[in-house]
């Protein structure tokens, strides 16, 4: 069954086309049970009796229909690394060694997790920008859940959180985005700048600490108290918007102004794709960004996007080791890394010019 | 200039917008180290002055969470509340924090369905606690009594609610 999970390209294939500019939307709500400490303080037995609720609260909701339960300390190393890279848990709670749980629905768009920061930590995520349809999912498996337990919440501060800046509403709403003409043209800077202003944090693919490679940002709200949910998502969906069509523009005028640049990089990375023998992820993800937007520029076949995509998680260190079937020193990964893209890019077409 | 915490030549100077208002600091090499200002990414201001207007260092404050043992220390260091009662206990310290870190100081999102009773159900029991004992004052047993049975059947009922 777990196999099944990990193997599972959950990021492409079976979901709708993978749209440019923005690859993901999520929406996660923070949640605690009434009368235990929070999991930070609270003592194994504790931990484990809200594990116990929690999982038996989930047993009867039907959004939850044959999903896949587990508790953390039960999954290897590798198996959580996975499971981190594909987004579906945090690196906090993959580094829990008892008494926390994942709970995965079966189409792999909304995880629940067990006694991270938080009691519960409901999830729920949709390929492109889609803030409507995952908040009506994630609200209603809220309200589901909040029929079998009772949550810590106050009239004044909304649902009581471990750490602060997540009371309130406890939500975060967050999107992926691909921004590589916002780079390329070194408007970042500016961009974050002005994010930050609104009330919005901007981060790298792989979250707080994680760099900007293959020019993936993870964009969210930062407050959650003294606005409604629905206030904050149409702010941060305006946002969004907005930004999108920043980077529309800056990738017109990266072709208009230096074409040929833009061009010879594009192309260049799909030689390196197709010819390299040993890679690291950072370089490789800078070359799928490239990839990526060839194909939004319609200079490469749309189905490159979502090999793209699919290739932004496969090439990461647990990906490339699962695929393996076996855990492999980063001198191997790189080759191993290396022979997968070459294998994916061999038939990729050079762009031709008329020039 | 003259650093924030002590009196000596300030060299690390911040500056930070928060909710479109502009804070400077100003702190010395060793007051910065101490306040941890090495890591950019992870500074708020809010933090430090909050730091800087309370307590000397060394002195625990009293504060404390009686129902999980959360120190008022320990919030200050880690950030984080240990249980839903701590949010009462260091509400006065929490208060200004807050003021910095949200849009607002009230929730107006989702109301869970089980507080909504929950909220009525206290507005009741306080309802017909004040009217028992404005009956009582006034010497009308006949209704005192009346009152007290609501009173009696709605903790029942409650008590019920709990254990089923």
């Amino acid at each position: 069954m777990f196999n099944d999970i990990l193997n599972d390209d959950f990021s492409s294939a079976k979901g709708p086309k993978a749209i440019p500019v923005t690859l993901s939307t999520r929406i996660r709500l923070a949640r605690n049970l009434r009368e235990f400490p929070f999991p930070g303080r609270a003592e194994t037995s504790q931990r484990r009796a809200v594990l116990t609720k929690c999982m038996e609260a989930m047993h009867d909701i039907k959004d939850l229909d044959s999903s896949y339960a587990v508790e953390v300390d039960d999954l290897s190393e590798l198996e959580r690394q996975i499971l981190v890279e594909k987004h579906l848990i945090s690196r906090e709670l993959s580094d829990m060694d008892e008494a926390s749980g994942i709970i995965l629905s079966k189409d792999r768009n909304c995880c629940i997790m067990i006694n991270e920061e938080d009691h519960l930590r409901i999830q729920v995520l949709q390929p492109g920008l889609n803030f409507s349809k995952v908040w009506k999912r994630v609200d209603a498996l809220d309200s589901n859940i909040e029929s079998e337990v009772s949550y810590a919440y106050d009239g004044d501060l909304g649902f009581l959180t471990a750490c602060p800046t997540n009371l309130g509403t406890g939500m975060r709403a967050s999107v992926m985005m691909h921004l590589p003409g916002l780079v390329m043209s070194k408007n970042m800077d500016k961009v974050v700048n002005a994010v930050n202003q609104l009330g919005f944090a901007v981060r790298g693919l792989f979250g707080e600490g994680s760099d900007a490679s293959g020019s993936i940002f993870q964009i969210s709200n930062q407050q959650t108290l003294g606005e409604s949910e629905s206030a904050i998502i149409e702010r941060l969906d305006k946002t969004l918007q907005n930004l999108v069509r920043q980077e529309e523009f800056a990738r017109k005028k990266l072709l208009q102004d230096d074409g040929r640049r833009l061009i010879d990089k594009i192309s260049r990375a799909i030689g390196s794709l197709k010819s390299c023998h040993l890679i690291q992820s950072a370089e490789a993800m800078d070359l799928l960004s490239l990839i990526r937007l060839a194909a939004d520029f319609k200079m490469l076949p749309d189905s490159y996007r979502s090999t793209a995509d699919r290739m932004f998680i496969e090439i990461q260190p647990g990906h490339v080791q699962l695929a393996a079937g076996k855990p492999v020193e980063p001198d191997d990964r790189d080759y191993l890394r290396a022979s997968l893209l070459r294998q994916k890019f061999a038939k990729a077409p050079f762009i031709k010019t008329d020039g | 200039m003259k650093c924030h915490q002590c009196d000596k030549q300030a060299t690390v100077h911040l500056t930070q917008i928060l909710n479109g208002q502009m804070h400077k600091m100003d702190l010395c090499e060793s007051c910065a180290q101490a306040k941890g200002v090495t890591n950019p990414e992870n500074l708020s201001i809010g933090n430090l002055m909050e730091n800087a207007s309370d307590v000397p260092e060394g002195s625990d404050s009293p504060m404390t969470c009686e129902s999980c043992g959360t120190t008022h220390s320990e919030f200050k260091k880690g950030g984080r509340l240990g249980c839903e009662a701590c949010y009462h206990v260091f509400r006065p310290v929490l208060d200004p924090l807050l003021d910095g870190m949200h849009a607002g100081n009230k929730h107006l999102g989702k109301i869970p369905a089980g507080s909504k009773s929950r909220v009525q159900f206290e507005q009741s029991i306080s309802q017909l606690r004040s009217q028992l004992q404005g009956a009582i004052e006034e010497e009308n047993y006949e209704d005192a009594a009346r009152i007290r049975d609501q009173l009696k059947e709605l903790e029942s009922k409650e008590q019920a609610n709990v254990e089923g």
